[in-house]
């Protein structure tokens, strides 16, 4: 009786006579979320991009300079002596003088590096936990709240936790400080991120997991496959969908990255270049365009400018992602 | 019927979207003040103070106090605003390039006519006085007088750099008997280490301007004095109970504590700290504050007996000349009540310490007093040089980087010395 009153509510919901009126007054409902839409994003988008040409303190009083904050931004690169740097150093240390000698370049090379080790690492280690944990065993569920719960911790809250806790370690080794040595700061970071977002991507994880069709893994193991071969032909496969999220997640997260990097070594250790200019060594992206407005009123249009290019960049790795992994899908 | 009535609630709803940026309240005939006040600690004296001016004069003034090490953001959030900040505080060479245009110029207000002195007085390029120093601060080493006795010592055996340091090297020699050490820690976390790459550095910063005779932000630096910066800062790390390698994660509260506490006799820090140490029942320290006073930062400069405490200020008014003339004016009326009445003097005296205004009134705090008796005796006062420093939080943090390195021992003062030159020269170079 139940079921049939379901089909003949869905029956009526899309016949033509009542679609027609919602199709009329369609734009009236959009209206609400499509202003929100437009104030909340469309228009800072749009006033963000006006503002990277602009020399402004405030954005009321902002006053066109054309395309000065851009060149501003790799201004250091032109003080370097690159024959000299070429004689000396061949190819690569070349592309080592010029990334490492621009605040901004520093910054994206750390990202870079930094987006690279952190989805391997999360990604792997969080499908690894989640394929353990979907196995049938007691306790479980308990595994599987512990796991996630590092992302209910705020950024900001877990970087000053964890710079108590590496400093406390490093210390107690003997070893220098974080604050005092890049390396140490870079992986402290990696490990933060990864004990951070591992849950997270489990949780995603184990959906994907519990969605792997049971006659498909019985009749792998009819067809005599061993552990690794239902892994990699049968489950991998059909959790795609679900590594298309992670890693578009992980990546955009990594790029985005910016709380626990500043609560973390805020950009510590920060050297003094050649040309006198102080560079934080650990600084990603997002601190970095932080850092440059906070340099002084004439500098918060070159910040502007820094998170334009950096939403290109963001939007042109995650799309290329995307679609990269999009395409390995299968669908059922 | 239901289409009308949905078409109202979908227009209600975009409205309601729009209600929120309709904050613009009338302002009282004759304008208000709104002042974005710049010390949390004195937030409560200055609601107080503008209830009081509200009572007498019926101009409405609106206080708004920015947390702790966020002005900068809140000012600018602020400055945003259709209801803008009407008075606001523009200290230094930063603050003159990010407000220029938006400070008035204050020449010929009857406030600045009732100021005593115009050396804390901000100019721009064009020479328009942009903003007044309302309150001044006094740095320098703050020391335990009574510790100071139980080590065997008096105040009058510190003259200078060496006599200094040789007290405090038997202090930390003999710490485990007497229970207490030279110095507090010299922490270079971000809540302590402005007291170094500001004010400490303000030592060679300041001979060698005065030696230059620089009267303007200087271009570059000799760093001809950071050999004497190397002295007070290895004296400091040296003779504590705090290990130099551990100075990178030590705190501001840390060094407080450790001097409210009894653990140390030395502690570098400003007239401000005295709320802390002596009257603030909170923190809990309550020293007598005739066992308190100020000494100046010996290290080792030629003539430094004759140093006085290092004063000058942060603390500057600006008027917003953006805001309306009838709220400029009430502004500036405002100002001058507080400068003058006798409700405004002694809180500003309560609260900021000595104010260069006629009307002043006398501070309790013991550390002007050192101040006072040190111009008296005729030494020469130290100014604040660092006010110059371009791109500040760039130009800090390379220097604290630096001196966290060699403290450790993982880096060589001459790190130090390149931060401080070459920084500086950078960061003049690339300030607009």
């Amino acid at each position: 009786m139940a079921k049939k009153r379901k089909s003949s509510d869905s029956s009526t919901v899309n016949s033509n006579l009542v679609r027609r009126p919602i199709r009329k007054w369609f734009p009236l409902f959009v209206l609400p979320t499509l202003a929100c839409f437009f104030v909340g994003f469309i228009w800072p988008f749009l006033e963000g991009i006006y503002l990277s040409f602009c020399k402004f303190n405030l954005a009321k009083d902002a006053h066109w300079v054309g395309i000065s904050n851009y060149q501003k931004i790799f201004e250091s690169l032109k003080a370097l002596d690159y024959a000299q740097i070429w004689e000396e150093s061949g190819l690569w240390g070349t592309i080592t003088a010029t990334v490492r000698g621009n605040d901004f370049t520093n910054a994206f090379v750390n990202t870079t590096l930094f987006a690279i080790v952190s989805i391997v690492l999360i990604n792997v280690i969080a499908f690894a936990i989640a394929y353990a944990l979907t196995r049938k065993f007691a306790g479980a569920n308990i595994f599987r709240t512990v796991f996630f719960m590092p992302n209910l911790i705020g950024g900001l809250v877990l970087g000053y936790i964890w710079s108590m806790i590496f400093e406390g370690i490093l210390k107690s080794a003997g070893m220098q400080s974080l604050v005092l040595n890049s390396t140490y700061g870079f992986w402290a970071l990696v490990i933060l991120v990864a004990w951070q977002q591992i849950g997270y991507m489990m949780i995603i994880y184990i959906a994907g997991l519990q969605a792997v069709p049971e006659d498909m893994l019985e009749a792998a193991r009819i067809d005599g496959a061993n552990g690794w071969q239902t892994l990699f032909k049968v489950i991998i496969p059909n959790v795609m969908p679900s590594i298309t999220i992670c890693m578009f997640l992980t990546l955009t997260n990594s790029f985005k990255l910016f709380d626990q990097n500043m609560a973390l070594t805020g950009g510590a250790p920060t050297v003094t270049l050649a040309t006198g200019q102080s560079m934080g060594t650990t600084e990603l992206l997002a601190l970095n365009i932080k850092s440059t407005y906070e340099r002084n009123a004439n500098f918060h249009g070159v910040a502007q400018a820094k998170a334009v290019i950096f939403f290109i960049l963001v939007a042109v790795l995650a799309l290329a992602q995307l679609s990269a992994t999009r395409k390995k899908e299968v669908q059922q | 019927m239901k289409k009308i009535i949905a078409l109202l609630l979908a227009c209600l709803m975009v409205m309601c979207l729009f209600a929120g940026c309709n904050n613009n309240t009338p302002s009282a005939e004759g304008g208000s003040v709104y002042y974005l006040n710049f010390k949390p600690e004195a937030e409560q004296a200055w609601l107080d103070l503008a209830a009081t001016y509200t009572e007498q004069t019926g101009v409405e003034v609106k206080i708004v106090t920015a947390a702790s090490g966020s002005y900068s953001d809140t000012l600018t959030a602020e400055m945003g605003k259709a209801d803008a900040p009407t008075l606001f505080q523009c200290g230094n060479q930063q603050g003159l390039i990010d407000w220029d245009e938006y400070c008035l110029d204050l020449t010929d207000t009857k406030v600045v006519k009732e100021m005593t002195t115009d050396d804390f007085n901000l100019y721009n390029e064009a020479g328009e006085l942009k903003a007044i120093g309302y309150c001044y601060e006094c740095f320098g080493i703050i020391v335990n007088k009574a510790l100071l006795a139980e080590a065997g010592y008096s105040i009058e055996d510190i003259k200078d750099f060496a006599s200094l340091k040789a007290i405090a090297e038997d202090i930390h020699a003999n710490a485990e008997t007497l229970g207490f050490d030279a110095f507090t820690s010299s922490g270079l976390d971000s809540s302590s280490s402005w007291r170094f790459s500001g004010h400490l550095a303000n030592m060679p910063l300041f001979y060698e301007c005065r030696d230059n005779g620089v009267t303007e932000q200087p271009a570059e630096l000799t760093g001809a004095y950071l050999e004497n910066f190397k002295n007070i800062w290895d004296l400091y790390i040296n003779n504590s109970a705090t290990a130099p390698a551990d100075l990178t994660s030590a705190t501001g509260d840390q060094a407080l504590e450790e001097f409210g506490k009894g653990k140390a006799v030395f502690y570098q820090n400003g007239s401000w700290e005295f709320a802390n140490l002596c009257t603030d029942e909170t923190k809990g320290y309550m020293l007598n504050a005739e066992d308190l006073t100020m000494i100046p930062i010996y290290c080792g400069v030629e003539g430094e007996e004759d140093a006085g405490l290092c004063s000058g200020t942060e603390n500057c008014w600006a008027v917003n000349s953006k805001a309306s003339k009838e709220d400029i004016q009430a502004t500036l009326d405002f100002m001058y009540w507080v400068v003058t009445s006798d409700e405004g003097t002694q809180m500003m005296a309560d609260n900021l310490g000595p104010i260069p205004f006629k009307s002043a009134k006398t501070p309790e705090n013991s550390f002007f007093a050192a101040a006072n008796e040190y111009t008296t005796a005729g030494n020469y006062v130290v100014t604040w040089a660092f006010n110059w420093t371009p791109n500040v939080d760039d130009w800090r943090a390379g220097v604290v980087s630096a001196l966290a390195a060699y403290s450790a021992g993982t880096g060589e003062w001459t790190a130090v010395e390149e931060a401080f030159v070459n920084g500086w020269a950078y960061q003049y170079a690339n300030q607009g």
